[in-house]
């Protein structure tokens, strides 16, 4: 689904990522986890299409395109959800305006016409039931006056709308007690199926208790520098990330 | 350059949608300002002696007046001899009915979009339609008289309706009010006239369509509302000109009279040709519009969108004289390419426990200047008066500019004053966030500045609020920064 090749990037002069290689396929969960500054958020952000951002090497591909050549919107509308680690606030437009202008932009670029508003209110209580998401918060101005956790369960509550084919959780988990934490991944674990897949970004193991991935990769110096399964993200939370540290400077 | 950037370049890739002219012979005055001239329009109106004189009166005030130079706009100086005073599209005879208007000018409505042919009654709008100096069409007028509500154009009310005209003209905008009122007080050429008796709801929006049509003439049109003792009345203006290189002057005065515990709604969708993308042409927009709260427990509240104009000038107004009374103000404006707008309200609380609110978004792209002026005046008699103010600007780009000038006097101690502001950019994060949910650049802005400006367009009548929302997002079109 999603092949990176030696990607590159920078923001300004400063370089950030310096070749990553990762292979993600349907059905799979991909944690990277990394200390801080090591490109973890780069990494999401250019897969997003973040414009501060300048890919300057290697390639990426996408459900079969080339991925770096799409403009954001038309990424998010061949399928790729970024949950944003700071949802941005946009006075005056509601969560259900915002997602109505979104699910028919996605829809008119699949050749589909646009929901009327009885299916897309249809759409929208099924998933709100997924998320466990009061409409309450959906009629409020976006992301305006919610707290940590009302906003992340709002990206949950989106991604459930958009559906889509790969989603990229950025530091989903920080800011978030248990509960709101349980709740947002227990939204993911339902959003899972064969033919999606999912990228955590996180710093903790925490989530990772109850969104379990298939493979942890280490991000270091905006490098993968070690791969492996759940126990690795164990290993990590157990040791810290200084012996990672110590073994890339070995090698 | 940035992508951006070059969106914000992109700008001008929107043209003016009501750019064209109609073909329909015209009856004009020459070019000029004087005596005579104002002798000529006042006879092609058949108008009476007194309103003559009247006339005479203000041009010889205006002639001793000054152009104000205090706004916050810049425009080469006009010169008042080279604009045509009066110009109107020519009929056989007056029409008295729909039957007899040139079917050119009905297709130049039909063209706006506005239907003249009251067989589509579904929009329920009463329309008076003016093009260029006279009144064309006024639909729904039997409905309306039923309920003894008068609407029709200004000249019709001068000779059918002498004596309320006489008695509320310039009776809240005074003839030497300042400069532009003088001017149009001098030279005005039709507009609408609105009566609603005593204890009547008016049961459809009365709206009035402006459309300046023929080259180098200006358009000055007086709107003069009168709402008796408890009754209501929504009433909607719309203006469109056509794309013209030099520029046009339109100096309009609106009065609004309201008496005990009635109750006037003013909406109005300003839309006139606001210049090209390098500032030439647009229409100067010097508008005096006031409204008199007369009577205890009456309110007016205005409601404002403004987007086209090279210049806009303008301060829809409230006196609060009867006590109780209230005086609203809820205004977008948005400025694009070389757009100036210096506009805002005054609130003048004279009677006791006078209310009036204040809602202001400004919206700022490419080159333009935007400025909000607003006057909170509590005299000495005003009581318990209340104002709350919120004054809030956004800014498109780095290139255009946004100033709010807030003046607050007040003579009572006993007075609350809340003013709020806020300045604020489109962020980047903002569009990012909608590209990311797979929402194209232009929708993104048309839904970020739809949002801040939320608080206006509800005020607006449902159909206007539609057409306001598309008219920002058509203005803006491109402009992110």
């Amino acid at each position: 689904m999603l092949t990176i090749k030696n990607l590159q990037a920078k923001i300004g002069d400063k370089q950030i990522l310096n070749g990553i290689n990762l292979e993600v396929k349907p059905g799979e969960v991909h944690a990277i986890m990394g200390p801080n500054g090591s490109g973890k958020s780069t990494l999401a952000s250019v897969l997003a299409g973040r414009e501060e951002y300048e890919v300057t090497g290697g390639e990426v591909e996408f459900l079969g395109k080339d991925l770096l050549e799409l403009e954001p919107e038309e990424r998010a509308r061949e399928g790729m959800f970024l949950a944003f680690q700071y949802p941005v606030e946009i006075p005056g437009v509601s969560t259900i305006n915002f997602m109505k202008t979104a699910v028919n932009q996605i829809r008119e670029h699949r050749g589909q016409p646009a929901l009327d508003a009885v299916s897309f209110l249809g759409l929208m209580r099924e998933k709100m039931k997924l998320v466990e998401i009061d409409q309450s918060l959906l009629n409020r101005s976006l992301n305006e006056g919610f707290s940590g956790g009302e906003k992340k369960r709002n990206e949950i509550f989106q991604m459930a709308m958009l559906e889509p084919k790969l989603a990229i959780l950025d530091e989903t988990d920080s800011g978030l007690d248990i509960d709101a934490l349980k709740i947002v991944s227990n939204g993911v674990n339902k959003l899972r199926n064969k033919s999606n897949a999912v990228i955590v970004v996180t710093h903790y193991q925490r989530l990772l208790d109850y969104i379990v991935p298939d493979f942890v990769h280490v991000l270091y110096k905006g490098k993968i520098v070690k791969s492996g399964t759940k126990e690795l993200a164990l290993e990590l939370e157990a040791k810290g990330y200084d012996w990672i540290k110590d073994e890339v400077s070995v090698a | 350059m940035s992508k951006d950037n070059q969106v914000l370049e992109e700008l001008t890739s929107k043209e003016y949608e009501h750019g064209w002219t109609t073909n329909f012979e015209t009856d004009s005055a020459p070019k000029g300002l004087n005596e005579d001239i104002i002798r000529f329009i006042s006879a092609k109106k058949s108008e009476p002696e007194w309103l003559l004189e009247w006339r005479l009166s203000a041009f010889r005030q205006w002639t001793k007046m000054k152009e104000p130079t205090w706004p916050n706009v810049t425009y080469p100086p006009i010169n008042y001899q080279d604009i045509i005073y009066y110009s109107a599209p020519k009929q056989k005879a007056t029409p008295k009915n729909l039957e007899d208007v040139d079917p050119e000018l009905i297709k130049t409505f039909e063209k706006l979009g506005i239907s003249l042919t009251e067989q589509k009654r579904l929009t329920g709008v009463a329309v008076d339609a003016v093009i260029d100096s006279v009144s064309v069409a006024t639909t729904f007028k039997e409905t309306l008289g039923e309920l003894g509500i008068i609407f029709c154009s200004f000249s019709e009310a001068v000779l059918k309706h002498p004596d309320l005209v006489k008695k509320y003209m310039g009776s809240v905008v005074p003839v030497n009010d300042n400069y532009f009122a003088a001017l149009n007080s001098a030279v005005f050429t039709d507009g609408s006239f609105c009566y609603i008796p005593k204890g009547v709801r008016c049961p459809m929006e009365l709206s009035t369509y402006f459309r300046i049509n023929a080259a180098n003439t200006g358009q000055f049109e007086r709107t003069l509302i009168v709402a008796d003792e408890g009754s209501y009345v929504s009433y909607l203006e719309g203006c469109t000109a056509p794309m013209r290189d030099e520029n046009q002057l339109h100096a309009a005065v609106v009065e609004i009279y309201a008496m005990k515990d009635a109750q006037v709604k003013y909406s109005t969708v300003q839309n006139w040709y606001p210049g090209d993308k390098e500032g030439k042409g647009g229409i100067y927009n010097f508008v005096t519009k006031r409204g008199l709260c007369f009577g205890d427990g009456s309110k007016i509240s205005w409601t404002q969108v403004e987007t086209g104009s090279a210049i806009t000038w303008k301060y829809p107004s409230c006196i609060l004289k009867g006590d109780n009374s209230m005086g609203e103000f809820y205004s977008v404006a948005v400025t694009n390419n070389y757009q100036q707008a210096d506009t805002g309200t005054k609130m003048i609380h004279i009677g006791k426990n006078t209310k009036s609110r204040i809602v202001s978004k400004g919206i700022s792209a490419g080159h333009s200047q935007n400025s909000y002026r607003g006057q909170v005046h509590i005299m000495k008699r005003a009581e318990g008066a209340r104002n709350f103010s919120q004054c809030d600007s956004l800014l498109m780009g780095d290139k255009c500019g946004a100033h709010t000038f807030p003046y607050i006097d007040v003579e009572n101690n006993s007075a609350k004053i809340e003013h709020e502001a806020t300045t604020s950019k489109i962020g980047e994060d903002q569009i990012f966030y909608c590209l990311q949910r797979g929402i194209d650049e232009e929708s993104a802005v048309a839904l970020i500045v739809n949002g801040y400006a939320k608080e206006v367009l509800n005020q607006l009548p449902m159909e206007f609020a539609v057409e306001a929302q598309k008219l920002l997002a058509l203005t803006l079109e491109g402009s992110v920064g």
